[in-house]
């Protein structure tokens, strides 16, 4: 199974998600944000990082980079793809995923460990998890407080679509402490804390992070 | 030389760390005069000439689908002399 990891001028963790991606044990394949086509991955990646420096706003300028096209259609026909930090920024800005992501309540720059709770395994990306289940992966942002408007946030509580919350205090003043949330069909996630740094414990502070994409592989094996 | 000017701002009901940050300087550099202060964006656009009416409704589409979130802003488009 081949995992595409888009690298847009200005992305960070593109070879951590492809890392984590081959720990995983799928292929990552990388794409560039000029690519034209998606080399026939079965998902795609949109990592973190601060693409176009982040300028007008986070996301904003990625989301008409050409290879998000190709991604959108496809995304639209059900694969999988997982937005990660400036990954999820991209996807609000793209509308696959509701809301926006705004300043940081405290306006701090955020880099820390952090507890989320797993809320919706029924998702491409989290299927590998249980409900209710605790994790401890980075958290590293300046712009990860998530907006919507009262309808929106309602609908997201009652469909089910908020796969993962902050435990204890709200970091960055995220609506509902949301962290993570999905699409109605469950193929598109955007989560603001990093799990393809937290795959093994040599060099993350757990390996929580790992089924997130051992998850897709099972999506895509079943 | 005329200009269009696109002002951007967060919807009311969206915080705005940012102007509440200005907004608690303001009264410590003894400027008592605010009760709160919202920050935004402000785009000035030149084109060739005095900007036609074909124009702005360009500007209005990309104001809609580029320069601001519709999700979270608001937005105004207008010419300055």
């Amino acid at each position: 199974m081949k995992v595409g990891v888009v690298t847009f001028p200005g992305t960070l963790d593109d070879r951590d998600a492809a890392r984590a991606a081959t720990h995983a044990g799928t292929t990552a394949v990388s794409l560039w944000h000029n690519d034209a086509d998606l080399k026939s991955v079965d998902a795609v990646i949109l990592p973190g990082g601060f693409s176009y420096g982040d300028y007008l706003r986070c996301g904003a300028i990625s989301r008409f980079a050409p290879v998000m096209e190709k991604i959108i259609d496809a995304a639209n026909g059900g694969m999988p793809l997982l937005g990660i930090c400036n990954g999820f920024q991209v996807l609000c800005e793209a509308h696959l995923l509701p809301g926006a992501l705004t300043r940081n309540h405290e306006l701090h720059f955020l880099c820390r460990d952090q507890k989320l709770e797993i809320t919706n395994n029924q998702t491409a990306w989290t299927s590998s998890y249980k409900v209710g289940q605790e994790i401890v992966i980075p958290l590293k942002n300046g712009e990860g407080s998530f907006q919507c408007d009262d309808a929106t946030l309602a609908a997201l509580e009652g469909e089910g679509r908020i796969v993962a919350r902050y435990v204890g205090e709200n970091p960055n003043g995220s609506r509902n402490k949301i962290a993570g949330i999905t699409n109605e069909r469950g193929n598109v996630v955007g989560l603001m804390p990093h799990p393809e740094h937290a795959i093994d414990p040599l060099t993350g502070p757990t390996a929580d992070g790992l089924a997130f994409f051992t998850s897709v592989l099972n999506a895509m094996v079943k | 030389m005329a200009k269009i000017v696109v002002d951007v701002m967060l919807k009311p009901e969206i915080l705005d760390p940012q102007g509440v940050a200005v907004s608690a300087a303001l009264p410590r550099l003894g400027f008592t005069f605010a009760k709160s202060v919202r920050q935004g964006k402000r785009f000035e656009i030149e084109v060739d000439g005095e900007p036609t009416p074909a124009q702005l409704a360009e500007v209005e589409k990309a104001a809609e689908k580029l320069l601001a979130n519709p999700v979270i802003e608001t937005f105004t488009v207008r010419v300055e002399k």
